[in-house]
């Protein structure tokens, strides 16, 4: 039996705190063999039922074994359009990690780390590919997330000619806005858009569907399906006293001045406030990004959550880093008020919590106890997931919304307007890169088989 | 597309700039604006469209900071490197007949599309403009065209009437003239002192916001506005709400969120074109 799971270096945290590079260092070709071999082959591959985008895992790692890297990355592009992000974001540990057979006496193959290996692998051996043109029946992809970019991918190599409409001047959607450099560099965003453009996606930023140009002109453009991928839409709030102080940031803001406006450089034209004490309000990827993130500017940070440790539904990994780089966890309070002082934040009062009965998602329900906490502060930033976004359903009419604003969708990604399919956070609500991913490939699939039959 | 296509210095701190941009062009709709990028690095910033036809948008700012102060160095045939919208809700003028349009300082620029967009659907419209000094005044002429009845204020006296533009719309009001709506548009406590100046009169009084943005699209909820003790986003759900029911004193302390940077981009930026000047020259 081989060796136990390899670990990844990473940057110290103390010198890390200092600087918004890439926090893992990724495997060397030795290191990566190793681990490869720890797989056990065996038949009913239960880490690809734990996989949205279905990825062919024993496959990769085996060429990984055979130090076969290049065909190890282009059995993993043929199901995932983004493997250098996944391989560096997905939780694994609930996926593919989660299912491996190993896991069970001992540490599970690191899928993830190999993944990224074999994307990373690739990046630094080939060129990047010319931009081609594209000469299919015309699809409209609305938003370059996740989502929309996984359903552009495997559009193209279904031969259609994808066009990408994104919002903001760039496109990666929260792969540039949200996900900061030190977990996922941008460069690599970057490539992997290229990559699809090489494949004959088209991109095209600047442009808010449901504002400059409407669904229905998009079919009148020649565009035979539109797929929206708009992703996540309004922050939520706390509905609380005095959150609109000063001082106060959603981590969507706080997180877009830094990753896509670059606020941390030195020369930046978009400020960012220099906090010195921080609370980050929540308990997901977004809410660890945010902390990390004011962290490395400077300030000291507190991540306040209303349940556990336990219920955290961060990726395990981003939860252990942000502990390392000294950021401080206060479990079981809610947020009651902002203390404010002139209109400028001095504070959040908390109600302590405890756990009650599983609520709807499985998880113990926190109920307030009635006793409060004062936590002092000058900055804090809401981290509690998004409503979506009301644009398009203003102009959109025939589009069918869920009690929430969600777009109305099947499981292939099928809404009630004829031609539109949607996925990702638009359907779901806050959900994960890879459950996107998942969303927009289905959704492709399906546009082939409506197309085809049309 | 995004080409500067006129330039013109308004005053010695506003500029108007004309810009091919047919897709905005199209849509735009009083009221609305658009986010732009002047430069590969530089802030996005929200301006309010000023005017828009035969495939272009007129944009009018008065440069205050860094991003603005990149804008302006853009000349005739430059392209603005990143320009989206049209964004936000319209300028609800439907049905109105008879409007007092209020604007002050550079926010004329956005007030005069407004009260031009009401002259054309056939409403009387009534302006009360306000600027600090006579060399400060700009689009007079453009306002006189649309109007039925024109007052000119400055805080100085060195044109029009002296005074604020509460002065003449009080007196309207107190003399019994009647208006469908007042539609205001200027600094923040402008705004907030002509809602004061009609709640009494139970006027409806809409107020055109232009807080702090980036995506302009709801995403980063950073333009928040308390409007009758409801949250609303200013990029999706406004600009404009009902002046009688916008939490002023808040909005205010909000856009002095990042006043320290602003002052520092300001400063930046001046040395830098100095030196850019320094070497042409």
């Amino acid at each position: 039996m081989t060796e136990s799971r390899h670990t990844m270096s990473a940057q110290d945290p103390s010198e890390r705190i200092k600087n918004f590079r890439e926090v893992m260092c990724g495997y060397d070709e030795e290191t990566a063999v190793s681990e490869a071999k720890r797989c056990l082959r065996c038949k009913a591959r239960p880490c690809m039922e734990g996989c949205p985008v279905g990825v062919e895992i024993p496959a990769f790692l085996g060429l990984i074994a055979e130090r076969k890297f290049e065909e190890a990355y282009e059995v993993i592009h043929r199901t995932n359009a983004l493997p250098a992000v996944c391989g560096r974001v997905c939780p694994q540990e609930r996926q593919c990690e989660g299912k491996c057979v190993r896991g069970k006496l001992g540490a599970p193959v690191a899928i993830g780390a190999l993944e990224r290996f074999a994307a990373d692998y690739h990046m630094a051996h080939s060129a990047v590919p010319a931009v081609k043109t594209a000469a299919g029946r015309r699809v409209a992809v609305v938003g370059s997330g996740p989502a929309g970019l996984s359903c552009a991918g495997e559009l193209a190599r279904r031969g259609y000619s994808v066009t990408v409409f994104e919002a903001l001047h760039l496109a990666g959607g929260v792969l540039v806005y949200g996900i900061p450099e030190f977990r996922l560099p941008k460069p690599i965003v970057l490539r992997e858009i290229a990559e699809l453009e090489a494949q004959g996606v088209e991109f095209v930023t600047d442009t808010v569907v449901g504002k400059t140009v409407t669904v229905e002109e998009l079919f009148g453009d020649g565009y035979e399906a539109v797929f929206l991928g708009t992703g996540a839409g309004l922050p939520k709030f706390m509905q609380i006293p005095g959150e609109n102080a000063r001082g106060v940031f959603s981590a969507n803001e706080y997180l877009t001045r830094i990753n896509l406006m670059k606020a941390y450089e030195e020369d930046a034209e978009t400020p960012v406030f220099r906090a010195k004490h921080v609370i980050v309000v929540g308990g997901g990827n977004v809410a660890m990004d945010a902390a990390r993130c004011a962290r490395r500017l400077g300030a000291e940070v507190t991540v306040v959550y209303r349940r556990t440790e336990e219920e955290l539904p961060a990726r395990k990994e981003e939860v252990l880093h942000a502990k390392e780089e000294g950021i401080a966890f206060r479990f079981l309070l809610g947020p009651k008020e902002v203390l404010t002082e002139n209109n400028e934040v001095r504070g959040l009062l908390c109600t302590e919590m405890q756990l009650g009965e599983p609520d709807a998602s499985g998880r113990r329900r926190p109920i307030p106890t009635g006793n409060t906490v004062s936590l002092e502060a000058d900055c804090i930033i809401p981290a509690l997931g998004t409503s979506p976004n009301p644009l398009l359903a203003r102009t959109t009419a025939g589009l069918v919304f869920g009690p929430h604003g969600e777009i109305a969708a099947d499981e292939t990604g099928k809404t009630d307007l004829e031609g539109v399919y949607a996925g990702g956070d638009a359907v779901t609500g806050s959900a994960t890169v890879i459950l996107a991913m998942g969303a927009g490939r289905a959704a492709a699939r399906a546009i082939d088989g409506y197309l085809k039959n049309k | 597309m995004n080409k500067i296509l006129r330039r013109e210095q308004l005053n010695e701190s506003v500029v108007r700039i004309e810009v091919e941009a047919p897709r905005i062009a199209a849509k735009a709709k009083a009221g609305q604006f658009v986010i732009l990028r002047a430069e590969e690095r530089g802030e996005r910033i929200p301006l309010t469209i000023a005017g828009a036809g035969g495939g272009a948008i007129q944009l009018i700012f008065q440069v205050v900071g860094g991003a603005t102060m990149s804008l302006a160095q853009l000349g005739e045939g430059d392209r603005i490197c990143d320009l989206v919208g049209p964004l936000g809700m319209p300028t609800p003028i439907e049905g109105l007949k008879r409007v007092a349009v209020v604007g002050g300082g550079v926010g004329c620029a956005i007030a005069l599309p407004v009260a031009r967009a009401l002259c054309e659907q056939g409403a009387e419209v009534v302006s009360i403009v306000g600027f600090r000094s006579r060399d400060l005044i700009i689009l007079e002429r453009e306002f006189k065209e649309v109007s039925a009845k024109f007052y000119l204020m400055t805080d100085d006296g060195s044109a029009g009437e002296r005074g604020n533009v509460c002065v003449p719309l009080a007196r309207l009001l107190a003399a019994g003239e009647q208006f469908d709506a007042v539609i205001t548009i200027g600094p923040l406590v402008m705004m907030k002192f002509v809602a004061e100046t009609t709640r009494p009169y139970g006027v409806h009084t809409v107020a055109s916001m232009n807080p702090i943005m980036i995506d302009g699209t709801g995403m980063c909820g950073c333009c928040r506005v308390t409007v009758g003790g409801e949250m609303k986003f200013a990029c999706v759900d406004g600009p404009d709400f009902d002046a009688h029911l916008i939490d002023f004193d808040e909005t205010i302390a909000r856009a002095k969120t990042y006043a320290a940077f602003e002052k520092e981009a300001r400063e930046r930026h001046c040395n830098l074109y100095k030196i850019k000047g320094e070497h042409r020259a």
